[in-house]
C-alpha cells in the first residue's frame, strides 16, 4: 500500500496544474490511480499468478487458485474503501461512483465464487492451471474497467479486455470438440460485435466530437448519433445476449468448461449491463424516446424466447444458457423503466443473479463425479436421496431463479417490476410476470428429477463434494436466502 | 405482552422446521413427536389468541416493524374477526395432519415434517399479514412445500398434479403482484407516501377507473385458489394425488386462502368494482355449486368425489360473501371453517381406508360397516356434517348463506338450495355403496377397525363439528363486529 502511494504522489502533484488546461489535446491526464485500485489489484494478481506458475511445482498448483482468490479479496477491500468517493479520474474517463463500485463488488463476488468452484474442476479435467487463473483474472479486470468507464473508448477497452481471455477460456478444454467449437464461435461472433460497437463509437464521435459520456449528453442529437447509438446497442446486445443477437449463447455455454460458463454467465452480464446502463442513461437520455421503445420490444422478445426455448432443453447447461437470455430480458426492463428505481433494481438483480446462478452451476459441479459430469436433466434423478444437501442447494437456487419468495430472485424481480410499474411500463411488467410463470416450469424440472423421480444409476452416496466447491455452494445459498429475507441492508447501497 | 402472538404463530413452526433439519435421519419417531409437539403448541397459542380476542372490529395483536423501508414494506401482522377463525382452523388441522400421517408416511419422514411445518408458517402468515408485500410472500411460499408434499409423497400422477398446482396458482398470483404494484403506486401518487400496508392504503379510496381492473386481477388469483368454476381443473388432480394429510390441509386451509383473499382485499379495497362484479361471481358460484355436485355423483373414486364436492361447497362460501349482507358474510366465514373441518375429516377417513386396502374405488368396497363399525359410525357423522344436517356445523353455515342469498335475490337461494339436495345424493349414495350391503369383496373381510390414534383424531374433529352445530354463537360473536364494519365499506 505504501509503495503504491509513493508511486502516485508525483501524479497527484501534477494533477492540479493540469486542471485548467483539461481540454487541451496533449495535456497529461489526471492519473488518480486510487480510483482504479480494484482493477489494478486484479490485473497485478493475474501477472503474479502467471509468473507464479513458472516456479510452482505441479502438485502445488492449487495454490495459484488461492492466490487468485486473495487478489480478489484485496480488490474487494479496495472497492469497499472507495465507497462513496464518487470521483472521476483520467480526465473523466473512469469513475468510482457507487453504481460502478456495486457492480465491481458483484463482479468480484462472482469471480471469487467461480474460482472456488474451479480449483478442483481444473485439476479433475487436467487443465493448465496457471493460464486458467491468469486469464480469468484478466477478464475480471476488464469487467471492472467496463463497469466503471465513463468514456466510450474505455468501455471498449474493458469490453475487449474481458472478452479476449474468455474466448480462450471457452476453448480451454483442448481435447473436447464442443469446447473448441464454443471458443471459436464465441470469438468470431464476439469480434463481429466488437466491430459493430467500435463503428458505433466512431459515428457517435463523428456526431458529437467526443467519446465522453457526459459530454455526449450535452451535445445536440442528430441522425448520426442515433445510428451510432443503434450500433453501440448491437454491441451490448451481443455481450448480454439479447434477442436477436443471442445465437452464440447456448452453444458457447454448453461447450465451454462448466466453471467458465458459470463465471461468464454472471460476470459478463454485470459488466456489460453496467456499461449499457451508463451509456444509455448518462450519454443518451435525449434519445430515450427512441431507445426505450426499441428496448421494450427487445425485452419482450428476449424474455419470451429465452424462457420458451429453455422449456425444450434436455441439457442443463443449455437450459441455463437460455435462462440467462431470459434474465437479460428482465434486467432490460429496468433499463427501459429508467430513473433511480430502474438502475438500483438492476444492481440488486445482477447481484442476486450472480449468487443464484453460480449456486445452480455450483450444484451441477458438485454433483459430477470428478471428470464425469452429469449434464442431462434426467441424470439428476434421485439426487435428493444420494446427496440431500447439494440437491437442496440446487433446488433453492433454481426456485430463486424462478422468482419464488423468500429467495433473492424474487426480490430482484419484484424491484424490477415495481420500477416498471412506477415509471408507467405496467404492460412490460405484466409480460415479465407471465414470463416468470413460464420459467417456473423449466426450473422445476431438475427439482422434480432430484426429488420426485426414480433414482438413476451411479450415485455414490459416500462421495462428498470437494471442500472448495462446498464452501462456494454454501456461500451462494446463504446469500440467496439472506438477500431474499433481508434485502434492506443491500438496498441502502443501491438506492 | 413481550411477544407478538401472530408473529409467534409464524415463527414457531419455522423454528420447528429448522430444528428438524438438525435431527439425524434415523430418529423418525422422535421427529414425529417433535412435529406433533410444535403443531400442538401452535394450536395452544392460537386458542389463547382466540380466547383473549375482543369482539370488536379493530385489528388486534398488531405488530408493525419496518422490513424493507426503502419501499415502505413492513412486517405488519394482526388478527381481526375475518382472520381469527381461519388461524385457529389452520393450527387445528395441522395437528390433525401430523397425527394423520403417523403410520401412513414411512419414507423421507424428516423432509415430510419440515415441509409441513414450513407450510403451516406460510399459511398462518397469509391469514395474519396486513402488508400486501408480506401477504404476497406468504401466499407464494405456500406453493413450494405443498408442491413437494404432493410430488414426493403423493400417489399415481403426483408430479403432474404438483406442477399443475404450482402453475395454475402462479398464473393468478403473478398478475396479482402487478396489481399490488399498480395499487401501491397509485396510492403513492395520491397520498405522497409509498406504503404496502393495507390499513394505510384503505384510508384513500382507490380511483374508480382502476377498481375494475385491479379487482379482476386480485379476483383471478383468489378464484383460482378457491377454486371457482372455470378455474377448478387443478383441484381434482392435486387432491386425488396428494397424500392424505396433504389433502386435509389443501382442502381445509389452502382453498380458504382464496375466499379469505376476497374478503380481506377485494371487498374493502374495491367496493365499487365488487358491486359490479358480484352478479358474475355469484353466477360462477352457483354454477360451481351445481356442477361440482353433479360431477361428484358420478365419481368412481371416493377421494375424487370428496375433491369435487369441495368445488360445490366453496361455491356456497362465495355465494355468501357476495350476498353483501351480514348473514351471508358471517355464514361464508363460518362455512370456510365448517368445510375445513368436515372435508378435512372426510379426506382423513378416505385415507384411513386407503391405508388398509390401497384402493379408493367405490366398486371395490361394500359392507365395510360390518367389519369396521366404529369407522362407519364416524364416517356417518362427518358425512352428515358435510350434507348439512341440523345440529352439526354444516347446517349453520349453509343456513346463514341461504338466508343471505335469499335476501339478496330469491333465485340465488333457489339455485343454491338444489346444491344441498345434490350433496345429500352423492354422499349418501357413496356411503350406501361402500358401507352397507353384504361384503362383496373378500379382501374387505379382514379389515381392522380404527386404532386409538385414529379415533382420537376423529373425536377431536367431531367435537368442533358438534360444537359449532349446537352453539355457533361461540364462533359467530367474535367475528360479528368485523363483518359489520366490512359491510359498511362495501355498501
Amino acid at each position: 500500500m505504501t509503495a503504491y502511494c509513493v508511486v502516485c504522489i508525483p501524479f497527484y502533484a501534477t494533477r492540479n496544474t493540469q486542471q485548467s488546461e483539461i481540454d487541451m489535446s496533449l495535456s497529461v491526464p489526471d492519473l488518480n490511480l486510487r480510483i482504479i485500485t480494484p482493477a489494478l489489484v486484479v490485473a497485478i494478481s493475474a501477472m503474479v499468478v502467471l509468473l507464479g506458475e513458472l516456479v510452482t511445482p505441479v502438485p502445488r498448483k492449487r495454490w495459484l487458485g488461492y492466490i487468485s482468490l486473495l487478489g480478489l479479496i484485496v480488490a474487494s477491500g479496495a472497492a469497499i474503501g472507495l465507497w462513496g468517493a464518487s470521483t472521476t479520474a483520467f480526465r473523466g474517463m473512469v469513475i468510482a461512483d457507487n453504481f460502478g463500485l456495486f457492480l465491481t463488488l458483484t463482479i468480484l463476488v462472482g469471480a471469487a465464487l467461480s474460482i472456488l468452484l474451479s480449483i478442483d474442476f481444473v485439476q479433475a479435467h487436467d487443465l493448465d492451471q496457471g493460464e486458467y487463473y491468469a486469464l480469468l483474472l484478466a477478464s475480471v479486470a476488464g469487467m471492472i474497467v467496463m463497469a466503471t468507464a465513463t468514456d466510450l473508448i474505455v468501455v471498449f477497452l474493458g469490453l475487449e479486455l474481458l472478452s479476449l481471455p474468455l474466448y480462450i477460456l471457452a476453448a480451454f478444454q483442448r481435447k473436447s470438440a464442443a469446447s473448441l467449437e464454443a471458443g471459436l464461435k464465441y470469438f468470431l461472433l464476439g469480434a463481429f460485435s466488437s466491430a459493430f460497437f467500435l463503428y458505433g463509437i466512431a459515428l457517435i464521435y463523428g456526431a458529437t466530437g467526443t467519446t465522453n459520456l457526459a459530454r455526449i449528453a450535452a451535445s445536440a442529437s442528430s441522425e448520426m448519433l442515433l445510428i451510432g447509438a443503434g450500433l453501440v446497442l448491437v454491441g451490448f446486445a451481443f455481450k448480454v445476449a439479447l434477442v436477436p443477437f443471442h445465437w452464440w449463447t447456448p452453444d458457447v455455454y454448453e461447450g465451454a468448461p462448466t466453471t467458465i460458463t458459470a463465471f461468464m454467465s454472471v460476470g459478463v452480464k454485470a459488466a456489460a449491463f453496467g456499461a449499457f446502463f451508463r451509456v444509455f442513461l448518462v450519454a443518451l437520455p435525449a434519445l430515450a424516446v427512441d431507445w426505450r421503445a426499441v428496448l421494450a420490444v427487445v425485452a419482450v422478445l428476449t424474455m419470451t424466447l429465452g424462457n420458451v426455448a429453455a422449456l425444450l432443453q434436455a441439457n442443463i447447461k443449455r437450459m441455463l444458457a437460455y435462462s440467462s437470455i431470459a434474465h437479460a430480458g428482465y434486467i432490460l426492463i429496468a433499463l427501459v423503466a429508467m430513473g433511480q428505481s430502474g438502475a438500483s433494481s438492476a444492481l440488486f438483480y445482477l447481484l442476486a443473479y450472480t449468487v443464484m446462478n453460480l449456486g445452480a452451476f455450483g450444484a451441477v459441479i458438485a454433483l459430477s463425479d470428478g471428470a464425469r459430469e452429469r449434464l442431462e436433466i434426467g441424470d439428476f434423478g434421485g439426487a435428493a436421496r444420494a446427496h440431500p444437501l447439494v440437491a437442496a442447494a440446487m433446488a433453492i437456487c433454481l426456485l430463486s431463479l424462478a422468482g419464488f419468495p423468500p429467495f433473492a430472485g424474487f426480490i430482484g424481480k419484484f424491484l424490477i417490476f415495481s420500477a416498471a410499474v412506477q415509471n408507467g411500463w405496467t404492460w412490460l411488467a405484466i409480460v415479465g410476470v407471465l414470463n416468470s410463470l413460464i420459467s417456473a416450469y423449466f426450473y422445476l424440472r431438475p427439482v422434480v428429477a432430484m426429488y420426485m423421480s426414480e433414482p438413476v444409476a451411479g450415485w455414490d452416496k459416500t462421495r462428498v463434494a470437494p471442500s472448495a466447491v462446498a464452501i462456494a455452494l454454501f456461500l451462494a445459498v446463504a446469500a440467496v436466502i439472506a438477500l431474499g429475507v433481508f434485502p434492506s441492508p443491500v438496498l441502502w447501497h443501491t438506492y | 405482552m413481550p411477544f407478538n402472538l401472530p408473529s409467534v404463530l409464524i415463527a414457531l413452526p419455522l423454528l420447528g422446521a429448522l430444528i428438524l433439519l438438525f435431527i439425524p435421519r434415523r430418529y423418525e419417531r422422535a421427529m414425529r413427536f417433535f412435529a406433533a409437539f410444535v403443531t400442538f403448541a401452535a394450536f395452544a397459542v392460537s386458542v389463547f389468541v382466540f380466547t383473549s380476542f375482543r369482539a370488536t372490529a379493530e385489528m388486534q395483536f398488531v405488530e408493525r416493524v419496518a422490513w424493507i423501508p426503502q419501499l415502505g414494506i413492513s412486517w405488519y401482522v394482526g388478527v381481526d374477526g375475518l382472520s381469527i377463525l381461519l388461524v385457529m382452523l389452520t393450527t387445528f388441522l395441522m395437528v390433525i395432519a401430523i397425527g394423520g400421517s403417523w403410520v401412513g408416511i414411512t419414507e423421507r419422514v424428516k423432509e415430510y415434517h419440515i415441509f409441513f411445518l414450513a407450510l403451516e408458517a406460510a399459511m398462518i402468515g397469509v391469514f395474519v399479514s396486513l402488508d400486501l408485500f408480506l401477504f404476497y410472500v406468504f401466499w407464494e411460499f405456500t406453493l413450494i412445500p405443498m408442491a413437494f408434499l404432493i410430488g414426493v409423497w403423493g400417489h399415481g400422477r403426483r408430479v403432474y398434479a404438483a406442477i399443475k398446482f404450482i402453475l395454475f396458482t402462479m398464473l393468478g398470483s403473478t398478475l396479482m403482484l402487478v396489481a399490488i404494484l399498480v395499487l401501491v403506486f397509485a396510492n403513492r401518487d395520491m397520498t405522497g407516501t409509498l406504503t404496502f400496508a393495507l390499513t394505510d392504503i384503505l384510508k384513500t379510496p382507490v380511483p374508480f377507473g382502476l377498481q375494475g381492473i385491479l379487482f379482476a386481477a386480485f379476483a383471478l388469483a383468489f378464484a383460482i385458489k378457491v377454486p371457482m368454476f372455470p378455474f377448478h381443473t387443478w383441484l381434482p388432480d392435486a387432491h386425488v394425488e396428494a397424500p392424505t394429510a396433504g389433502s386435509v390441509i389443501l382442502a381445509g386451509v389452502l382453498l380458504k386462502m382464496g375466499t379469505y383473499g376476497f374478503i380481506r382485499f377485494n371487498l374493502p379495497l374495491f367496493p365499487l368494482a365488487a358491486q359490479g362484479f358480484a352478479p358474475l361471481l355469484i353466477a360462477l358460484a352457483l354454477i360451481g355449486i351445481i356442477y361440482g355436485a353433479i360431477v361428484s355423483i358420478v365419481q368412481k373414486d371416493i377421494k375424487s368425489l370428496v375433491a369435487f364436492s369441495s368445488v360445490s361447497h366453496l361455491g356456497f362460501v362465495m355465494l355468501g360473501l357476495f350476498a353483501f349482507n351480514a348473514q351471508g358474510i358471517s355464514g361464508g366465514i363460518l362455512q370456510m371453517v365448517n368445510h375445513g373441518l368436515s372435508t378435512g375429516a372426510l379426506f382423513l377417513l378416505v385415507g384411513m381406508l386407503y391405508e388398509r386396502r390401497h384402493t379408493r374405488l367405490i366398486a371395490d368396497f361394500g359392507g365395510v360397516a360390518q367389519v369396521m363399525p366404529i369407522y362407519a359410525a364416524f364416517f356417518l357423522i362427518v358425512m352428515f356434517s358435510s350434507v348439512g344436517l341440523p345440529g352439526l356445523n354444516g347446517f349453520v353455515g349453509e343456513f346463514l348463506i341461504l338466508v343471505g342469498a335469499f335476501k339478496a335475490n330469491v333465485w340465488y337461494a333457489a339455485f343454491a338450495a338444489t346444491g344441498v339436495v345434490l350433496s345429500a345424493i352423492y354422499l349418501l349414495w357413496m356411503y350406501q355403496r361402500v358401507m352397507n350391503g353384504p361384503i362383496t369383496n373378500d379382501a374387505n373381510k379382514n379389515l381392522r377397525d380404527l386404532s386409538p390414534r385414529e379415533i382420537a383424531l376423529l373425536v377431536a374433529l367431531i367435537v368442533f363439528i358438534v360444537w359449532i352445530g349446537v352453539y355457533p354463537r361461540a364462533f359467530l360473536d367474535p367475528i360479528q363486529a368485523s363483518v359489520m364494519s366490512l359491510l359498511t365499506v362495501v355498501r
